[in-house]
C-alpha cells in the first residue's frame, strides 16, 4: 500500500498539466487516437530534443510533469512499463535491414531499446537509483506499480516514479489488423460502444505516477495493491480470483463503488470483462473509458489516473460512461484489464 | 528476518553447450566457440566473431519436443530449454502447490522472426501467426506455458543487465512473501537487428574479444539462455532440494550518464556493486572472485575496472570476464555468468580471462589470466551493465558457512 502523491500524464484527451479533468472531450476520427503531445521544450532541452524519438520524448515529459505535480526533485527509484518500446525506432530498423545491412544509423537502435525510456529519465532527473524497465503486454505497467509498492514496503524508497507509456504508429497498425482484433477503418472514438465495425480502436499514452510512502496535501489516492493473473481456466476462476484479491485488502465486493471495465469495443474482449465483472461485483458501478484513451498495452495508465483523480475530485466526467453513477461518496475503484484473455490484471484504488 | 534465498536449480544452454554440463565441460576445457555466423543470413556473416548456439531452430525444437504448428521464435526455444532443465533439476516437477514465478529477461525478443517477415507483415497474411512472437512477452510467456506455470509471470528489459535484474526482481517478490520460489533468468538469441545496431555503434569486434586486455578491440556478441531455480528457505524446507548457495546480494542503479557510454570513473558499476556488497552485510576483502561485466569494450573495461579499484580499496579480489567464452549474451548475460559464478563456486575454480595478454595502463589489477583450481571460494560477485547505465550486481555465497 502506498499513496499516488503525483500524475504525469500526455493521452488522447485534455490531460495536460493545466488543463481541466477530461473537459472538454476530444474527438478522434483518424486511424488511431493520438496523444496530445506538449511543447516538449518545457520539459527537454531542445538541442537534446531534437535527436530523441517520439516516445522517449513523451516518457521524459511525463515523468517531468509528474515529478513536478508531486513538487519533488529526484525519485528514489524510477520504473517504467511498456509493451513495445519506440515502436517508430524499431520500424525504421526493421525498414532499413530489408534494403541493405552495414549502414545502419546507431540512434534508433538506441532509442529502441526498450529501458531507453527509464534511463533517459534518469538522466534527466540524475536520478542514479534503482532504474528497471518490464515489457510484458499487459502485465507492463502493473508489474512497474508491484515493484513500486515493493520499493516502499522494502523501505528501499520512499518516494518511486513508476508509469505506463506506448506508442501506435500507421505502421504497426497495418500490421496488429491482421490479427483480427481492431476496426478496419477508422471510426470516431465517442461512437466506439455504438459501431457496427468488429474490433477495438487503437491508442496510445504515457502516464507516470509518484508512489510514494507517506500520504500528504498532493495525494491523490491511496494505491491500496496490484495483482495478475496469468491465463485462467475460466472466467469463473478470474471472478473467484477478483473476489479474493479484494478481500485480501479487507474489502466485501460490495465495498467496490466502481469498476473501471476492460471493454475495448472488441466482442470476445468485451464478453469476458462483463461476465467476470457480472460474477465478482455485480452491485458494483461500471465504467467504460476506453473510448477516450484507445486500446494499448499500458492503457491501465490511463485508467489509474482516471480512478485516482476521481477519487481526489469526488467528480466523474460525463465522457466517462458509468453505469449506474455512484451515489454517495466514492471510496474504493478496481481497475480490470486483460489482454486476450490471457494477462489479467487488478487495480485496487481507495480515497 | 527476510527470507533467505538458496539457489537450487540451473539450465543453461550457449555457444558451449546445451546444457550445464556440456557448458562446464567446455569450460574446464578452455574451449570457446567464437567464429562466423552460421544460422543468421546477414551480410556481415564473415565480418563478425559470435559464439552460436550449435543447433538449428528445427533440433531446438526437437530437443524441447515441441510441434511446428506453433510459432516458435529461436529466442523462445532457447529459453525454453534452459528454464525447462532448471526447472526439472530442481525437481519443480513433482513438488507441486508452490507459488512459483517465472521472471525472464529479454531485450531484442522475438525479432529473429520478425525480421524476416516484416515485410510480409506490411504487405500480405502469409506470416501473421509470427506477428506476435516479436514482443518480449512472447518468449516468456512460451516457457510459462511449456512449464505448466500459473502464477506470477514478468519480463525485464533492461538492455545487457535485464537476466541480472530479473534475478534480482525475483528475489525480491520471494523475500517479500508473494512468491515461494521462482524460475528467473534471461534469453537472447542472435539477430541481424542487434547485430547490425551493434556494429553501427562500432563496438564489435572482428577478432576474438580481449577484455581488461590494452588491445582490445569490442564486443563478440553471443547466444543464449541461462535460468536459475531461487526457493525461499522455508520453501527449501519443503522440496528438500539441494542447496547450490545462496543469493545473498542484489545491487541495481543508474549511472545516468549517457545512453550507450560508462562514465570514465565508472560511478554507475561502483554504486551497483556498493549496494549489492552492503546488502550481503560482506566487507570487500570477503569476495573471492568478480564475474566482470568485461565486454571487450575501451568503455567498459575501463570504467568498469575504476570501479573495482574505488570499491576494493585492500585486496582486489580475482577478476575475470568469461565472455571470450560465450560471447556477450546480452539479456542472457547476467544469469548465464550467475551460473558460471556459481559453477566456479562449487568447484572452486577461477574461470580465466582468455585472450588477456597485455595489462591496461590505468589499471592497478590485471584479470586472472589462467585458470586456477582448488581454491576456497565462499563468495562471487557478478556484474551485468547494459546501456543505458542499467547496472547491476549479484552475490552468491557457498551455502552452510557463516
Amino acid at each position: 500500500m502506498a499513496y499516488i502523491n503525483g500524475i504525469g500524464i500526455i493521452s488522447p484527451q485534455n490531460t495536460l498539466p493545466g488543463s481541466d479533468f477530461l473537459e472538454p472531450v476530444v474527438e478522434h476520427t483518424s486511424e488511431f487516437m493520438k496523444s496530445l503531445e506538449p511543447v516538449y521544450k518545457l520539459y527537454i532541452d531542445p538541442m537534446a530534443s531534437r535527436r530523441l524519438s517520439r516516445l522517449i520524448k513523451m516518457g521524459i515529459s511525463s515523468a517531468k510533469m509528474c515529478m513536478q505535480d508531486a513538487g519533488l526533485e529526484v525519485p528514489d527509484a524510477i520504473i517504467t512499463g511498456t509493451g513495445l518500446g519506440s515502436v517508430e525506432d524499431t520500424e525504421k530498423i526493421l525498414g532499413e535491414l530489408t534494403i541493405e545491412e552495414k549502414f545502419l544509423n546507431p540512434t534508433p537502435f538506441i532509442q529502441s531499446t526498450y529501458n531507453t525510456i527509464s534511463s533517459q529519465i534518469a538522466i534527466n532527473l540524475k536520478c542514479h537509483e534503482y532504474n528497471s524497465t518490464y515489457v510484458h503486454r499487459c502485465f507492463s505497467l502493473e508489474s512497474g506499480l508491484i515493484d513500486a509498492l515493493l520499493q516502499i514496503e522494502e523501505g528501499s524508497a520512499l518516494n518511486v516514479l513508476t508509469g505506463g507509456i506506448d506508442e501506435m504508429t500507421l505502421n504497426h497498425l497495418t500490421i496488429i489488423r491482421r490479427l483480427g482484433l481492431w476496426k478496419l477503418e477508422p471510426v470516431r472514438n465517442l461512437d466506439l460502444w455504438s459501431s457496427a465495425l468488429p474490433g477495438a480502436l487503437a491508442g496510445e499514452g504515457a502516464a507516470y505516477f509518484n508512489i510514494s510512502k507517506e500520504r500528504n496535501e498532493k495525494t491523490y489516492a491511496r494505491l491500496e495493491a496490484v495483482e495478475t493473473l496469468y491465463k485462467p481456466a475460466s472466467t469463473g476462476q478470474t471472478a473467484e480470483a477478483v473476489l479474493r484479491f479484494v478481500s485480501e485488502h479487507g474489502l466485501r465486493p460490495e465495498d467496490v463503488d466502481l469498476v473501471m471495465m476492460g471493454n475495448n469495443g472488441y466482442d470476445e474482449h468485451d464478453r469476458i470483462c462483463n461476465e467476470v465483472m457480472m460474477q465478482a461485483l455485480p452491485s458494483a458501478s461500471r465504467m467504460l473509458y476506453k473510448h477516450l484513451c484507445g486500446e494499448y498495452h499500458t492503457v491501465s495508465g490511463f485508467a489509474l489516473f482516471v480512478a485516482a483523480t476521481i477519487l481526489r475530485k469526488q467528480f466523474i466526467p460525463s465522457s466517462l460512461l458509468t453505469i449506474p453513477i455512484p451515489p454517495g461518496k466514492l471510496e474504493t475503484i478496481l481497475i480490470h484489464n486483460h489482454f486476450r484473455n490471457t494477462d489479467h490484471s487488478f487495480i485496487l484504488v481507495r480515497r | 528476518m527476510p527470507s533467505r534465498i538458496f539457489v537450487t536449480g540451473l539450465g543453461f544452454i550457449s555457444g558451449l553447450g546445451n546444457n550445464v554440463q556440456e557448458n562446464l565441460d567446455s569450460l574446464l576445457d578452455l574451449r570457446s566457440f567464437i567464429g562466423p555466423v552460421r544460422h543468421i543470413d546477414t551480410s556481415l556473416k564473415h565480418e563478425l566473431a559470435v559464439s552460436e548456439v550449435s543447433l538449428t531452430n528445427d533440433e531446438l525444437m526437437r530437443d524441447a519436443g515441441l510441434s511446428a504448428k506453433s510459432a516458435y521464435s529461436r529466442n523462445a526455444l532457447l529459453g525454453i530449454i534452459a528454464a525447462k532443465e532448471a526447472f526439472l533439476h530442481a525437481r519443480l516437477d513433482k513438488h507441486t502447490g508452490l507459488n512459483t514465478g517465472l521472471i525472464s529477461g529479454t531485450t531484442v525478443g522475438g525479432m529473429d522472426e520478425c525480421e524476416k517477415y516484416y515485410q510480409d507483415f506490411l504487405t500480405n497474411d502469409s506470416k501473421n501467426r509470427f506477428i506476435e512472437t516479436y514482443d518480449c512477452a512472447d518468449s516468456t510467456e512460451k516457457i510459462a506455458d511449456h512449464l505448466g506455470l500459473k502464477g506470477f509471470i514478468t519480463t525485464i528489459s533492461t538492455a545487457c543487465s535485464s537476466a541480472a535484474n530479473a534475478i534480482g526482481f525475483a528475489s525480491r517478490m520471494m523475500r517479500a512473501g508473494k512468491l515461494d520460489c521462482a524460475v528467473a533468468g534471461g534469453t537472447e538469441s542472435l539477430t541481424r537487428f542487434h547485430l547490425n545496431g551493434f556494429n553501427a555503434l562500432k563496438i564489435l569486434d572482428k577478432l576474438p574479444c580481449r577484455p581488461f586486455d590494452a588491445t582490445r578491440n569490442g564486443i563478440n556478441l553471443g547466444e543464449g539462455a541461462a535460468y536459475l531455480v531461487l526457493e525461499t528457505e522455508e520453501t527449501n524446507q519443503k522440496t528438500g532440494n539441494p542447496v547450490l548457495c545462496e543469493l545473498v546480494g542484489y545491487g541495481n542503479a543508474c549511472e545516468a550518464f549517457h545512453q550507450t557510454a560508462s562514465s570514465p570513473d565508472g560511478a554507475g558499476a561502483y554504486l551497483a556493486m556498493k549496494k549489492a556488497l552492503d546488502m550481503s552485510g560482506e566487507t570487500p576483502d570477503a569476495i573471492d572472485y568478480i564475474n566482470a561485466h568485461g565486454t571487450g569494450t575501451d568503455n567498459n573495461d575501463l570504467s568498469e575496472g575504476r570501479a573495482i579499484e574505488k570499491l576494493f580499496t585492500g585486496k582486489i579480489p580475482y577478476v575475470s570476464s568469461t565472455k571470450p567464452f560465450t560471447g556477450h549474451m546480452t539479456s542472457a548475460a547476467g544469469s548465464a555468468e550467475a551460473i558460471i559464478s556459481i559453477l566456479g563456486l562449487q568447484q572452486g575454480i577461477i574461470w580465466p580471462n582468455m585472450n588477456f595478454l597485455t595489462p591496461m595502463p590505468e589499471l592497478k589489477f590485471q584479470p586472472a589470466g589462467e585458470i586456477i583450481r582448488g581454491v576456497d571460494i565462499k563468495l562471487v560477485m557478478s556484474n551485468s551493465f547494459g546501456f543505458g547505465g542499467n547496472d547491476s550486481t549479484l552475490i552468491f555465497k557457498k551455502h552452510g558457512i557463516h
